[in-house]
């Protein structure tokens, strides 16, 4: 094996600068996506679990399509695809502005949605039906039942599953690299094909997607240790 | 919309350029998850219970690897294989075999825990119970624990060969011949029809993959009423 190994050349530098501006853009992709899963997935769950039978159709059909198709489609379905769906307008717009960012951000809100929806609807039927029974023959309304009694003790159980989605989110944003926005992944690429290092760029990189993964399920163990209080029925 | 497009290529997306040239498209894609999650069921099996394991250093060895594994995306560990296979060994794998390799050490991580979770929700009594009839330690596993374990996990295996199925999908990144990448062929080709092809190549996975889900959810609801519990 006749490989030099040069860590200062990824570290620092320019290559060094692509990785940290990788980093960036993984770190901001994934927020922004997070921040819309986390709207649409609770829309979701809401609707799939109304009495409204149009409501549950549709998000019985959005949850299983979208999880049973594969993310790389569904990326290149928004940023191949879509203009043909979307009015003029947005197509402007959209390609006016950073279009392969919001072709990124729109397939990982759409597919992660999908999960959280089902996470968010199991941990509120994981609540048992008595106690919402109870609650309103103590005389709360039903809004004051979820407000008070149910949702409080549904997010409980459902916190760490939205915070492993959210890592899965992170992990799952490294694809948009092949629509080419320059996240971590696709900088480390880079690297590789401007340096012939790549056994360098990659352990870097790995090394930080690790970090991320390591910090959030350290602090899921945390969280469960410390707040997740076993309620026994 | 230009369906058309879809159908003229859609034995194409099926099985590639086969019988006239290599097996491609979906064939490939179905190839690559069954052989994977024949390989990952091996590894996971035995990095699960090295997991149990009351040896420490065994015990870690397995944490090690299904930590790091899980901490990683799917996509870097590709190119690990892809990029860093020929650095080490000196000549490069071809893709399919580095694509495949990659799915099973990855979902080998994720069927680990299945296995160990599976494990430890068997009750105790079980294994004591079979200790005390003279068993000894790995006769307990083979015979008492892993029969019922294994049957109680295979919906879990199911869902996992689901997720094995649309990874499938990141092999198209190093150039594999499957599903995705003959929808790229194809869109880079005709340039008229994206929306339409990735519509069909997407109810293609579907259909394999719901189709799948769905028995495992049947299977969920069967088997439930064949588990020991405590009491």
């Amino acid at each position: 094996m006749n490989y030099q190994f040069d860590w200062n050349l990824v570290l620092s530098g320019q290559y060094g600068q692509w990785i940290v501006d990788g980093l960036v853009t993984t770190l901001q992709i994934s927020l922004v996506s997070i921040g819309f899963t986390m709207i649409l997935g609770t829309i979701i769950a809401v609707m799939r679990m109304s009495k409204f039978k149009p409501f549950e159709w549709f998000s019985f059909a959005f949850v299983e399509f979208f999880r049973n198709t594969p993310l790389l489609i569904q990326i290149f379905f928004w940023y191949f695809g879509s203009y043909s769906i979307l009015p003029d307008s947005v197509n402007t717009w959209l390609y006016d502005h950073d279009f392969e960012f919001a072709a990124g951000v729109i397939s990982l809100t759409f597919y992660t949605a999908a999960f959280i929806a089902e996470e968010i609807r199991a941990g509120i039927n994981s609540i048992p039906k008595n106690q919402l029974e109870a609650s309103r023959a103590t005389g709360l309304s039903f809004m004051q039942a979820y407000r008070f009694v149910i949702l409080p003790q549904a997010f409980r159980i459902i916190i760490p599953p939205l915070i492993s989605q959210s890592l899965n989110l992170i992990k799952n944003s490294s694809l948009v690299m092949t629509i080419g926005v320059m996240d971590l992944t696709y900088m480390a690429r880079q690297v590789e094909s401007y340096s012939f290092h790549g056994f360098e760029a990659f352990t870097v990189a790995t090394l930080i997607y690790l970090t991320i993964s390591l910090i959030v399920s350290f602090s899921i163990n945390m969280y469960n240790k410390h707040y997740l209080i076993q309620i026994k029925y | 919309m230009q369906w058309d497009v879809v159908w003229n290529n859609f034995d194409y997306f099926l099985w590639g350029a086969f019988p006239n040239g290599p097996l491609g498209g979906l064939a490939v894609s179905i190839i690559l998850a069954v052989l994977g999650i024949f390989g990952a069921f091996w590894i996971g099996l035995a990095a699960g219970l090295m997991r149990l394991s009351r040896n420490k250093l065994v015990k870690l060895t397995a944490v090690f690897y299904i930590e790091v594994i899980r901490g990683i995306p799917l996509l870097m560990l590709i190119f690990w294989f892809y990029f860093l296979v020929p650095i080490m060994f000196g000549s490069p794998l071809p893709e399919f075999h580095c694509a495949l390799i990659a799915f099973i050490v990855f979902t080998g991580a994720y069927i680990a825990e299945i296995v160990k979770a599976g494990v430890t929700a068997l009750p105790s009594g079980q294994m004591e119970a079979a200790r005390g009839s003279g068993l000894s330690h790995y006769q307990a596993m083979r015979f008492v624990i892993l029969p019922q374990a294994l049957r109680n996990m295979i919906p879990s295996f199911v869902n996992q060969f689901v997720s094995l199925t649309k990874d499938t999908s990141l092999a198209y990144i190093i150039g594999v011949n499957e599903l995705t990448r003959t929808a790229t062929q194809v869109n880079n080709r005709t340039l008229s029809a994206p929306t339409e092809i990735f519509i069909a190549i997407a109810v293609l996975y579907f259909i394999v993959c719901y189709v799948l889900t769905y028995t495992s959810r049947r299977m969920e609801k069967h088997l439930a009423r064949y588990q020991a519990r405590d009491r």
